[in-house]
């Protein structure tokens, strides 16, 4: 289909705003008679409160209040349980959700005990300081697998064994084809913690207004409707009087959809309370130990396998750290446990874990969202049967591919959704072939790999590949209405971070009117504007958000076939929307401009008869059936110092399929990102915490992002395989860069030395790490 | 991160300088570059009472060659000055080839020489080049001046032989011998980053090839730089060889440091670097004397 704005590289509509610091961040809100905010939080991980004596930060000049749990009555409250439990036979479920400030005990460092308000964050962290705590210390829960001895002490007094959830998901009987197969290979994998750490930390203004009875909060979420709703119904008041406005954030990831943040309850109250405006922006060495973490899971898995490399079966069994309070229910290791399947058609399935409560940060979603543990586990596991059974990582994988002809795709099993496990469409096998052409595999092999090792170089290849579930419901909607000066307004209920929603959406609505993209003027995040939706997280910004603007602008569309046929005395059908106006096909001296027509649908004079609306304009939803599976092939080629073990990436090709592109910059710009995240978690991120919780690394001097030295510049190419579960065949691509980079640098690491019986089986890497891991010398005959 | 209360100054003359040293002394912070300071004060780690900001002093940031006394520095000369001078790169070379591997060009804009070196960072470049250097140190009070070699300078862990009311004026590096060899390496996570282990070299030799004087500096293996003593006397009188090179890492990465575990990089593998790295840079440094 031939379009003119969808599928354009064009230019972003935000951009111009963005670069010359015209865009309005939370930050950027500066309110007169602001207070300011600052928390004090516990230094200890676990531990009982005996007292707290906030008297002399009281009398501190400039203070204005200082408070306590107790202070919040009946306002302190547990937040939500977000996601409730998926429902799977014989689950076990421990619900435990964080507290505003820390009541009675102390579960993690950094914890908020008390909320300082001053009349600047100078005062207010000079005030900190006053604070007197007496803590009762307690051993912490620290290390995941010891968490559920009975010899742990306990994060919640109640909950036995620290278990936050026990689930067991099967597909077909692995145990009895175990015995029949030709190869079975077991090994304990480790995919340990980071941080998002978004450019942006975390921030809320809240203004409560008096006299109108209004209340306005900006905050950095990824969520503004339901943190309105959530306020709302805290706040005892109607969702009407409150406004909550995501402006420009810089990056979600994730963690900025964590519902309720103990800031936004708390700072929209104290708001209310004083009847000023009050202020809390999060510093970086807050952000470490209050917003949340990802990662954190122990799998001992097996694979079980025919002579010819056919899967006949996986095992697993693992261990995923929830931190301190789950309010995400199950999100995190359900992702793992089905998007381990991959892209393969593995006919026996056993998938169990226990999710355990520790003293640390909450675990919840961050890009990628427990995906690139289950995919870092499959594809270890194929990548040692492969060596096992003499093929190369890409034979392995070519044989087990799901074949094009059988989606949609049952996994037999539940996901995040709590829909089953379906992959809409797929078609892997060219994505493989586009990779393996692009990085000149066998080229490597035959003949790069062996002269550099003649030279004492250690380069090393890898290839991966990789499924992702995107675009889940439950709806969004879009408000499309055309001015009378031509323009068009989209309104959408999701926030942006950074991904280009100004733009892609754009170009979906120009796509169905024909009007220019820059004409197209995108409102998104602002409860006032439009209330209804979930937000933006699990890639599905452009699938369910940019299907009900699709959906609008047809409506929209249809209102201007329906008056113009009605002015020009044509039919409907013989009318068509071309370059900002309409007309009868073919016939241009009958065209009317968009606007025109706008203004007359909005008439001074006459009467909009009964059973119409006024203006061009139309609201519509979008609520998919289920998520759609978009997919891809990563590789790359490193070289390892062989002295030092300092990693370089020489080349990383990314071929990815999420269905029809809205614009191939913008997802090129994704991609890019989400490898470099990857990057990040694969080889420089970790946060270290010691046998106490205490987090060892909260700065970015000790927590290496990696740097743009560090990130090759991304080559690829896109195979577009349509989603049959939305008006425009798209699926996610939010998360996909960051997915599969753990198990692409072991399998590119190991075969820099494949020599050395090397076996990677953890991520993240670091030099110290791979020195230790090769100084072992690990044999592989453990098999 | 916000630091604490604190008194400002910023003196117009270094009498004025020494003077508000003389009165505050061990409550005072002198404030140069600010790039360890300003952040230790954001995090609270540092909570001086009064800031003396020297910024204003005119006259502390000269580069230039003394015929006697080799190069001179201004305490207050920033690393991008020490970069781009042409004085550095001919007569001080092996500090020329540091400089790049500092941090990162905006925290070098700010940085200074005297900073650095006063903050005693154990694992900073310069206070390891210094040493490897033989510089020496003028510092002054309001009672007068006095000279400082940089081998009696550092006393442990962010820790130096200044007085409190002492401040660091000057930097002055001795002439190279002739037939000298130089080099600098480190290995870190990230470019910019601190190193895990990092080595100065600095020796010349003989008509015949032949050592007269070397000495191999560590930094990041111990609680300030570590002059490697025992792996540099096994340089005396000796010709280059892959066995000399050998011996000579391996005291050096056995013998001379205690380097400790961090997240970053077991006590195992700084010795296994600071090994690689001792073999490299002094054979690049033999190289270079032999040229």
């Amino acid at each position: 289909m031939a379009t003119r704005y969808f599928g354009q590289r064009i230019r972003r509509n935000e951009d111009p705003r963005l670069l010359t610091g015209q865009a309005l961040f939370t930050d950027d809100v500066n309110l007169p008679n602001t207070l300011h905010v600052a928390f004090y939080r516990s230094d200890y991980a676990h531990g009982k409160i005996l007292s707290i004596d906030t008297e002399e930060a009281k009398k501190r000049p400039g203070v204005i209040g200082v408070y306590t749990a107790e202070d919040l009555g009946d306002y302190w409250q547990r937040g939500p349980l977000l996601v409730p439990p998926p429902p799977i036979k014989d689950i076990v479920f421990n619900e435990r959700t964080q507290v505003p400030l820390a009541k009675d005990k102390i579960c993690h460092a950094g914890e908020a005990v008390v909320m300082v308000v001053a009349e600047s964050r100078y005062i207010a962290e000079d005030a900190v300081e006053d604070i007197e705590v007496d803590i009762d210390f307690l051993d912490a829960v620290v290390d995941i697998e010891k968490a559920m001895t009975d010899e742990s002490p306990l994060v919640h007094d109640d909950i036995e064994k620290n278990i936050a959830a026990h689930v067991v998901q099967e597909k077909g009987s692995y145990s009895s084809i175990r015995d029949k197969a030709h190869t079975v290979i077991s090994r304990k994998f480790i995919y340990d913690r980071g941080t998002a750490a978004a450019m942006e930390n975390r921030g809320v203004v809240a203004n409560w207004d008096e006299r109108n009875q209004q209340l306005t909060v900006w905050d950095t979420t990824q969520a503004p409707i339901p943190i309105r709703n959530g306020l709302a119904a805290m706040l005892g008041l109607s969702q009407s009087q409150v406004r909550v406005i995501a402006p420009f954030i810089g990056g979600g990831f994730g963690p900025k959809i964590m519902m309720f943040y103990p800031e936004e309850v708390l700072i929209p109250w104290v708001s209310k309370q004083l009847k000023r405006p009050v202020k809390w922006i999060e510093d970086r060495e807050e952000n470490f130990f209050s917003t949340t973490h990802e990662r954190g899971q122990v799998h001992e898995a097996e694979i079980a396998v025919a002579e010819d490399g056919k899967i006949l079966g996986i095992h697993d069994v693992f261990v995923h750290d929830a931190g301190a309070y789950a309010p995400y229910g199950l999100t995190v290791p359900i992702n793992s446990q089905c998007t381990l399947l991959g892209c393969y058609d593995v006919p026996n399935y056993y998938s169990e874990f226990t999710a355990v409560f520790t003293n640390k940060p909450i675990v919840t979603p961050y890009r990628g969202a427990g995906r690139q543990h289950g995919v870092f586990v499959m594809e270890r596991l194929l990548d040692l049967a492969a060596q096992k059974l003499g093929m190369t990582p890409v034979e392995i994988r070519r044989k087990n591919f799901i074949p094009q002809d059988a989606f949609p795709y049952d996994n037999e099993i539940i996901y995040q959704d709590f829909s089953p496990l379906v992959y809409d469409s797929g078609n892997y096998e060219p994505a493989l072939k586009r990779a393996v052409e692009l990085i000149e595999y066998d080229k490597f092999i035959k003949e790069e790999q062996p002269r550099l090792l003649q030279e004492g170089k250690r380069v090393g290849i890898g290839i991966v590949s990789y499924v992702e579930g995107t675009g889940i419901g439950p709806y969004e909607g879009a408000k499309v209405s055309i001015d009378p000066s031509g323009k068009v307004s989209l309104v959408t209920g999701i926030g942006t971070q950074g991904q280009g929603h100004f733009t892609s959406f754009a170009q979906i609505v120009s796509e169905v009117l024909d009007v220019p993209v820059e004409d197209v003027r995108v409102v998104t995040g602002d409860t006032l504007e439009f209330g209804w939706g979930a937000g933006t997280f699990a890639s599905r910004g452009a699938v369910v958000a940019g299907s009900a603007c699709h959906e609008a602008a047809l409506a929209v569309k249809k209102k201007i076939h329906k008056l113009a046929s009605e002015i020009l005395e044509a039919s409907e059908d013989d009318l068509e929307v071309s370059g900002g106006n309409v007309q009868v096909k073919g016939v241009p001296d009958t065209a009317i401009s968009l606007g025109e027509l706008a203004a007359k649908a909005n008439p001074l004079r006459g009467a909009v008869k009964p059973g119409t609306e006024p203006g061009l304009e139309a609201t519509s939803y979008f609520g998919p059936s289920r998520g759609t599976t978009a997919s891809g092939v990563h590789a790359m080629i490193v070289s390892v110092d062989p002295e030092t073990f300092l990693v370089n990436i020489e080349r990383y090709i990314v071929v990815h399929d999420c269905g029809r592109v809205i614009n191939p910059m913008i997802l090129d710009g994704q991609i890019q990102g989400g490898v470099a995240q990857g990057i990040g978690n694969a080889f420089y991120e970790q946060l270290f915490f010691d046998e106490n919780g205490q987090l060892l690394n909260a700065s970015f001097m000790d927590y290496l992002l990696p740097t743009s030295l560090d990130v090759p510049k991304i080559e690829g190419d896109h195979i577009e395989t349509p989603s049959p579960l939305n008006p425009l065949g798209v699926k996610g691509a939010g998360e996909a860069g960051a997915i599969p980079v753990g198990a692409l640098y072991a399998q590119a690491i190991e075969n820099a030395f494949h020599d050395c019986n090397l076996e990677i089986l953890e991520i993240p890497l670091s030099p110290n790490r791979l020195y230790e891991i090769i100084s072992q010398n690990k044999t592989k005959e453990q098999i | 991160m916000k630091p604490c209360t604190f008194e400002y100054y910023k003196p117009s003359s270094m009498e004025e300088a020494l003077d508000l040293m003389h009165q505050y002394g061990g409550e005072a912070k002198i404030l140069a570059g600010g790039q360890s300071l300003v952040p230790a004060m954001n995090f609270r780690l540092a909570t001086p009472g009064i800031l003396i900001d020297i910024n204003g002093l005119q006259d502390l940031s000269y580069i230039k060659e003394h015929r006697k006394h080799g190069v001179l520095i201004g305490a207050m000369a920033r690393y991008s000055e020490l970069e781009k001078s042409d004085v550095v790169a001919k007569k001080c070379p092996l500090l020329h080839e540091t400089i790049p591997y500092i941090a990162h060009p905006q925290i070098r804009n700010r940085g200074t020489m005297g900073g650095s070196l006063v903050h005693a960072d154990p694992a900073a470049e310069l206070p390891a080049v210094m040493l490897a250097l033989d510089a020496s140190l003028r510092l002054r009070n309001k009672d007068g001046e006095r000279v400082v070699a940089i081998t009696d300078f550092f006393t442990g862990m962010f820790g130096t032989a200044m007085k409190e009311d002492e401040i660091l004026t000057e930097v002055a590096i001795p002439h190279m011998p002739k037939r000298y060899g130089f080099a600098f390496d480190e290995v870190s996570r990230r470019h910019g980053d601190y190193a895990m282990v990092g080595v100065a070299v600095s020796l010349n030799v003989d008509r015949k090839g032949r050592c007269e004087k070397g000495k191999i500096v560590f930094f990041s293996v111990g609680d300030a730089p570590v002059f490697a003593e025992k792996a540099s006397q096994l340089l005396d009188k000796q010709n280059v060889s892959e066995e000399l090179l050998e011996n000579i890492a391996n005291v050096a990465s056995s013998e001379d440091i205690e380097p400790g575990s961090d997240i970053h990089a077991s006590a195992d593998y700084r010795r296994h670097l600071a090994k690689v790295l001792t073999k490299k840079t002094l054979k690049r440094a033999f190289d270079k004397a032999l040229a």
